[in-house]
């Protein structure tokens, strides 16, 4: 199995941690990840801003890197969700599709496809888990709150496994943090007072850490947190799974 | 070209192609007990049912319930035909107590269906400060699904689903019981 | 988007100045969130429920022609008058006609979406002739010269110290006084004079059923039976877009509304007007304002499935967050959002990017509507008609060029790093949104791109 690892263009440069936790993470499962180095941006900031008709250079760019793997795998909901439901391009059209199909979050990939039952990993930790909404209602990896439905999660399910973490209950649990893309600075009042009320709501259940399938969502929690300089921290999803 | 032809003429050129409707589904059948979860419902939405044995126990316990009453209309001793008015509607601004029949219970909502024959004028029962239905308890359906088959392509001029007291929650979303209509809702469930 | 014009995100922050306000309109509305989850949950084919009622509705839209001219013969023949409106300025007139024929100065009105989308009101005062609001929370945002902020909770924003004071000044209710079962009983006496000396009373259509030429309408006060059971003449009006084909139907419907809108299983009144009582005049205006165009386009049709439950405002955390009256349209929320910039692209050009694409809207929507979908479409169609500013274009334009090309796109990261770890003021300014109430993110000394580079590809 021949994955391409797709780090989101923030993460390459804010967050190179994650990036190396996702890596290893896939390791240790035994597989053979590469990392395609030209690759950017999926053009995902621009097409929540209505350019998506500007997107086609990042799309080309995308599917030059990627189309040869098995699976691609990401370790953030909303790049993996903008590829799935946005990714054309007139040129190559059959790559496009093939890679729409192939393109995986990282939860989501680590219990649907590898099936991963057990992880060697310690994180003693009070957690919270933000359910980013691109991961959870656009790729559905958790239940969402909303319908009359049989409740699931996939990163919960994958943070059970792991030894010494205790999961709190969140009193909203999918909430939205108010990121959103360019949100976060077009209506900067709204959107600090969402992630501020979502912080809150963390540090009401007593966490030590916040941690997500998103680190766009992250670092706006972050900047919050810190801001207010609070001992939550938060920790990528990838961090954890391959903790200690 | 008037409004009409031209608002029929643009959905026409512009409404996508037929799209079927969806086969007849009424939702899965309930098994629990219908008069039970009936009287659970309307006292959740502030109502209250009581359950007697005959017609002649109602007056008496609905005067002993209202004991200031100073106008009751009671529409099961007079009945009036279909429509009619029993006058202007303006002159049942005092009455305190309505009594009327209801058509059937709805158990999952609480509603109770009436029509122009039960009204006997349409304003008296959002009117009234104090509305007592009477409804036998084999007149009681699960759903909406159900109601609507039993109401049918029948012609009632006026019919309406009516379920507890009139209300509001518009002030701070604290519920007040007797927002227009009103203030309390009786019904009496015969056997 | 022109500056001058209102925008959502201004408005917005001003809501956002008194935040132990915001919390509280947040929590009530989550509330009702809550209460609409626990009555969905009730049900165990909710789901089935939803799809059920968008097929009906995708059904309607697709033969909406017929079912029109199908209503308008069954309504005629129950003894009803069908009028017809190209635009809001037409629909007023047909009111204000059948309003002057009857020489009449003082009317009552229930709730209506469609006469705010008409702004009926004001055009009727403008005429001399007095509209008094009867659904209390209506007639609350009525006496204070507002608008209301929601569609199915019209005063949500309003505390009831505030609604003390109000009636206060204006129904002589004693000062300090904010009960809200006194106030509400205070109304109820103001109005009742108003339902007893009103001729014509005016009501919205929730569903208007083809098959039977009979309108439903729900409220749970009553205001709209008594209104239009005291008048001579009731005037409905309606969008067209509210025609469902079959009675039975309504029981789909029913279920969903009300459980959506406020989580109680039914509304108190639902009122089925087949035909006039005897002596009474009974009116029907079919609105159209740029619903059948609408219909013609196949990413936004959609948004004529609306039922008008407020579901999605409810649940919309950018909507609790900011109020109703920062989205600056008769309609506001989620909802409100798809359906203004069809009205007015240049007016409304900010309301599909006040939402941050989460979903939840679609989510609890009764009847299917892709909000979200609709909103991020919009945002395309608004940029390419050249409705954004200036700004933003350029530095849209300048990312691309810069994540296209990915040499230059790692030259500026690095380049952006070093700046970020070496003259922190250069972005930590007031010049920055980002840095207004949040830390930016701390930078790394390399890229994962650079390690990669020399811990996995090393020698390479
Ligand atoms: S869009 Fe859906 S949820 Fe929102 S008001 Fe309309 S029917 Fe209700």
């Amino acid at each position: 199995m021949n994955i391409g690892l797709f780090i989101p263009c923030y993460v390459d440069q804010f967050y190179p941690h994650v990036a190396i936790a996702t890596l290893q993470l896939l390791e240790k499962s035994g597989l053979k990840v590469s990392y395609p180095l030209q690759q950017t941006c999926c053009g995902q900031p621009m097409a929540n801003s209505g350019f998506e008709h500007l997107t086609n250079p990042c799309s080309t760019n995308f599917i030059e890197n990627f189309s040869t793997f098995d699976y691609i795998v990401c370790p953030s909901g909303s790049c993996t969700l903008h590829i799935k439901d946005h990714l054309h391009d007139e040129k190559h059209p059959v790559e496009a599709a093939s890679i729409r199909k192939k393109v995986y979050e990282l939860t989501e990939f680590l219990t649907d496809v590898i099936q991963l039952k057990k992880i060697k990993a310690r994180f003693p930790h009070k957690v919270g888990l933000h359910q980013s909404c691109h991961g959870q209602r656009g790729l559905k990896l958790s239940q969402m709150s909303e319908l009359v439905a049989p409740a699931f999660s996939k990163p919960e399910s994958l943070l059970q496994m792991v030894n010494g973490l205790e999961l709190v209950t969140l009193d909203r649990k999918d909430e939205c943090c108010g990121f959103g893309g360019t949100f976060c600075v077009n209506e900067e009042a709204v959107s600090v007072k969402m992630g501020k009320d979502r912080v809150a709501d963390h540090i009401r259940q007593g966490v030590d850490y916040i941690t997500g399938g998103d680190m766009s969502c992250l670092m706006h929690l972050d900047g919050i947190l810190r801001r207010q300089k609070s001992s939550v921290k938060t920790i990528h999803i990838a961090e954890i799974l391959n903790a200690g | 070209m008037g409004s009409r032809e031209k608002i029929l003429a643009a959905v026409k050129t512009n409404q996508p192609p037929l799209s079927p409707l969806p086969s007849n589904w009424q939702g899965s059948k309930h098994t629990t007990n219908l008069k039970e979860q009936f009287i659970q419902t309307v006292t959740n939405i502030g109502g209250l049912v009581i359950e007697v044995n005959s017609v002649e126990e109602i007056i008496p316990a609905v005067k002993d319930k209202f004991p200031e009453t100073t106008r009751i209309v009671n529409l099961l001793e007079s009945p009036k035909p279909t429509g009619a008015s029993l006058g202007d509607p303006h002159e049942f601004e005092n009455v305190t107590i309505a009594i009327m029949q209801g058509q059937l219970g709805v158990a999952e909502n609480g509603a109770v269906w009436l029509t122009d024959k039960q009204m006997g004028d349409r304003v008296l029962p959002y009117i009234c400060e104090n509305l007592v239905l009477v409804m036998k308890s084999t007149e009681i359906v699960p759903t909406l699904h159900e109601a609507y088959e039993r109401i049918g392509s029948s012609d009632y001029g006026l019919g309406t689903f009516l379920a507890g007291p009139s209300k509001t929650a518009d002030i701070e979303q604290s519920l007040v019981l007797g927002a227009h209509g009103p203030k309390s809702l009786m019904v009496y469930l015969l056997p | 988007m022109n500056d001058t014009l209102k925008n959502h995100a201004t408005l917005a922050e001003k809501f956002n100045r008194d935040i132990p306000r915001v919390d509280w309109h947040d929590k009530t509305l989550w509330f009702v969130r809550e209460k609409r989850d626990k009555a969905a949950n009730q049900i165990p084919d909710w789901e089935k429920l939803r799809e059920t009622a968008s097929q009906i509705k995708n059904n309607v839209l697709s033969n909406l022609h017929d079912y029109l001219v199908e209503f308008e013969n069954n309504a005629q023949q129950n003894g009803i008058t069908v009028h017809w409106a190209s635009t809001p300025k037409e629909h007023n007139e047909i009111v204000h006609r059948i309003i002057q024929q009857h020489g009449v100065e003082h009317i009552v009105k229930s709730k209506s979406m469609l006469t705010e989308e008409c702004g009926l009101n004001e055009y009727l005062e403008h005429q001399g002739i007095e509209v008094v609001d009867t659904d209390l929370g209506e007639r609350i945002v009525q006496l204070a010269g507002e608008p209301p902020s929601h569609i199915v909770l019209p005063c949500i924003h309003w505390k009831k110290e505030e609604i003390g004071e109000l009636f206060h000044q204006h129904l002589g209710t004693p000062k300090g006084n904010a009960d809200p079962q006194f106030l509400t009983s205070a109304a109820r006496a103001h109005l009742r004079e108003h339902f007893l000396h009103s001729k014509v009373a005016i009501t919205g259509v929730n569903f208007a059923v083809a098959e039977t030429g009979e309108f439903v309408v729900c409220t749970n006060e009553g205001n709209a039976d008594l209104g239009v059971q005291l008048a001579d003449v009731h005037i409905a009006c309606m969008g067209i877009e509210k025609i469902i084909p079959q009675r039975k139907h309504l029981g789909i419907f029913l279920r969903l509304l009300a459980r959506s809108a406020t989580g109680q299983p039914i509304t108190t009144y639902s009122s089925h007007f087949q035909k006039p009582r005897a002596g009474q005049e009974m009116h029907i205006v079919l609105v159209d304002n740029g619903r059948s165009e609408r219909l013609g386009s196949e990413d936004f049709r959609n948004a004529l499935k609306c039922i008008r439950c407020g579901a999605c405002f409810n649940t919309c955390p950018v909507y609790r967050r900011s109020g109703g009256h920062s989205y600056h349209t008769a309609v506001a929320g989620p909802i409100g959002s798809i359906l203004a910039p069809a009205l007015d692209m240049e007016k409304n050009a900010d309301l599909p990017f006040a939402s941050t694409l989460c979903g939840s809207c679609t989510n609890v929507c009764p009847v299917k509507i892709d909000i979200h979908d609709q909103l991020y479409k919009w945002r395309q169609v608004l940029v390419k008609n050249g409705h954004v500013t200036r700004g933003k274009k350029f530095s849209m334009m300048s990312m691309r060029f810069l994540l296209s090309h990915s040499s230059l796109y790692n030259f500026s990261g690095t380049l952006g790093r070093w700046v970020m770890r070496n003259l922190p003021s250069l972005v930590n300014n007031k010049f920055n949104p980002w840095y207004k109430q949040r830390e930016m993110p701390q930078a790394p000394a390399q890229s994962f791109r650079s390690w990669y580079l020399k811990n996995k590809q090393h020698g390479k």
